[in-house]
């Protein structure tokens, strides 16, 4: 897939909790969005900070030409992305990265999917699920948050699948992180993970422990999302390799969790 | 027309824009972006004799207008360059440089003996100024013995353009320039990064693994062009700027302090374009100016 330099048009923001925003974006020139798989991000550039910011694609919707984005106020680039006007231009290098399985024996017809996202990390499992419930696959969304105010996409992941939801303090859900979730007593033939390091090695070891393959989605602090500067680089089985480039999922198996 | 050619030594640029060292990968990296033919040359990241794996997580640091980088020179090793790199660089139409470094000597003399015998590869940039590394690297650059006796002993084996990477953190950068020249180096580039540091306050911990770091991007850019000045009244060969560049102005800059040729560095992460729109605008300057010729804007600021 070729990577492009395009200016975006910001058409709508959404403040969908304290700090996350969804913000929706149409190339300006009008030229159709490229090909973007479930997993892959892009690079937003911001003024307010030197480098470009990595966001995880939340949705594609190709119909309408709109690339979605759901970004959380992690900082100054975050913060400054996340209150700008509908109708700013912003300029976005993508897609970038490689993606979730979404293909082959492991996730065909009827398969049986857990995909589980914390807080912004929701955001790639969220058009993953879409993707792999478009193959048949049968899928269930597990998500959690510190409080019921921070879920995010809850009704719109239950338009396309059962949501199982977790908080810390227990204002909504089954009380506790995502590892206590009741939908562990089913049996899985996939799992698929994006959220905080200590969240995504805690459902890794779950996932281990059963023998059930999973893919996390990490998010490593990076500079050029090309593979360049080699920055953002996780210890493998292979040795340090880009998450931008080589992630940013990775097969737990080829990690050293 | 304008003529943008540039000479280094032997090596001829189709123009003086360049990419530094560990900015810009193999040049691949960059082949959906951007023409790698439309450029004078590339530099690919630091070769060394075997694999290295680099430092630890976290490599990298935002800071104020730059960056912090403790990379530590992950690469797969010069053999792994020569047999699985090379072959799929080799065509494009551009001056293609190795980045060389080494922990020893000996590991910088392998390296540039292997390089030496590539016929693509007109020329390597020894780089004695990494401040990532434990051994080699800047420790070679911050004294003109340990600087000559490197480029002394790369001379011997590398008959092409021989480029030396200064380090700034040094007390008089052209001490250790002249010494180079001395020692029969081609050409100088200068800036590598400058050693820096960044804290995370809440954690109370170094923002990189390492502590320290190399600062990049344009907050050095005036030291960088301060030091491209005064090396390039200090010797007689070409100088290479870079430090610090992000527009086609940044670059001039650099070329009127002195500098024949010039690296655009961390502005690749920034703007992967960026490379292209120096190169218009180095063009569109000289029509302005009515230069037919970019050697004549060398060291010609008016002080």
């Amino acid at each position: 897939m070729k990577k492009q330099l395009t200016d975006f048009i910001i058409r709508s923001t959404q403040k969908l909790t304290p700090s996350c925003s969804l913000l929706s974006l149409e190339p300006k020139d009008g030229s159709k969005l490229p090909e973007i798989l479930p997993g892959q991000f892009v690079e937003v550039a911001v003024d307010a900070v030197m480098l470009r910011r990595p966001i995880s694609v939340c949705d594609v919707d190709y119909s309408a030409n709109l690339l979605w984005l759901l970004v959380r106020n992690a900082g100054k680039g975050t913060a400054a992305l996340i209150s700008l006007p509908v109708g700013s231009t912003v300029n976005i290098l993508l897609p970038l990265g490689n993606g979730f399985t979404t293909e082959g024996s492991e996730v065909k017809t009827g398969a049986r999917l857990l995909l589980v996202g914390g807080g912004v990390g929701t955001a790639p499992l969220f058009y993953l699920g879409k993707k792999l419930k478009e193959n048949g696959a049968e899928i269930t969304f597990l998500t959690g948050a510190k409080t019921a105010a921070e879920l995010l996409l809850v009704k719109e992941m239950e338009a396309i699948a059962p949501v199982a939801v977790t908080t810390d303090d227990g204002s909504f859900g089954e009380k506790g992180f995502v590892v206590n979730s009741s939908v562990w007593n089913q049996s899985w033939d996939r799992v698929y993970c994006c959220g905080p390091a200590p969240m995504m090695k805690a459902v890794a070891a779950l996932a281990r422990n059963s023998s059930v393959p999973c893919e996390v989605s990490l998010e490593n602090m990076m500079a050029c999302g090309l593979g360049a500067c080699l920055c953002c680089v996780e210890k493998t089985v292979k040795g340090n390799v880009c998450v931008c480039s080589e992630g940013p999922v990775f097969n737990i198996n080829d990690l050293t969790w | 027309m304008v003529n943008l050619e540039v000479n280094v030594g032997e090596l001829k640029l189709k123009n003086p824009v360049m990419t530094a060292s560990g900015t810009f990968g193999y040049g691949t990296e960059f082949a959906d972006l951007i023409d790698l033919n439309r450029l004078g040359g590339f530099v690919v990241k630091g070769t060394t004799l075997n694999h290295r794996e680099g430092n630890d997580y976290p490599r990298m640091a935002e800071t104020p207008m730059g960056m912090l980088n403790a990379v530590g020179l992950q690469n797969k090793g010069v053999d792994y360059f020569i047999n699985h790199i090379y072959p799929e660089i080799k065509n494009v139409d551009s001056q293609i440089v190795v980045n060389v470094s080494g922990a020893s000597v000996s590991d910088y003399v392998a390296v540039a003996e292997k390089i030496a015998g590539l016929d693509a590869i007109n020329a390597i940039e020894v780089n004695i100024s990494c401040p990532n590394v434990k051994q080699g690297g800047m420790a070679f650059g911050t004294t003109t013995a340990g600087a000559s006796e490197v480029t002394r002993a790369i001379r011997k084996v590398y008959p092409k353009t021989l480029i030396v990477k200064l380090s700034p953190n040094v007390t008089d950068i052209t001490e250790i320039a002249r010494a180079v020249e001395a020692e029969g180096a081609d050409s100088v580039s200068l800036i590598n990064t400058l050693l820096g540091m960044a804290i995370d306050v809440e954690r109370r911990r170094p923002k990189l693994s390492t502590i320290t770091g190399g600062l990049s991007g344009p907050a050095v850019k005036p030291v960088a062009v301060r030091m491209v000045w005064q090396v390039a009244k200090a010797v007689k060969i070409p100088v290479i700027g870079l430090g610090g560049i992000a527009s086609g102005a940044d670059a001039l800059e650099f070329i009127l302090a002195g500098a024949t040729a010039i690296q655009v560095g961390t502005a690749n992460f920034i703007n992967p374009h960026v490379t292209m729109e120096i190169i218009d605008y180095m063009e569109g300057y000289c029509k302005r100016h009515n230069i037919s010729d970019i050697k004549e804007l060398i060291g010609a600021i008016n002080a």
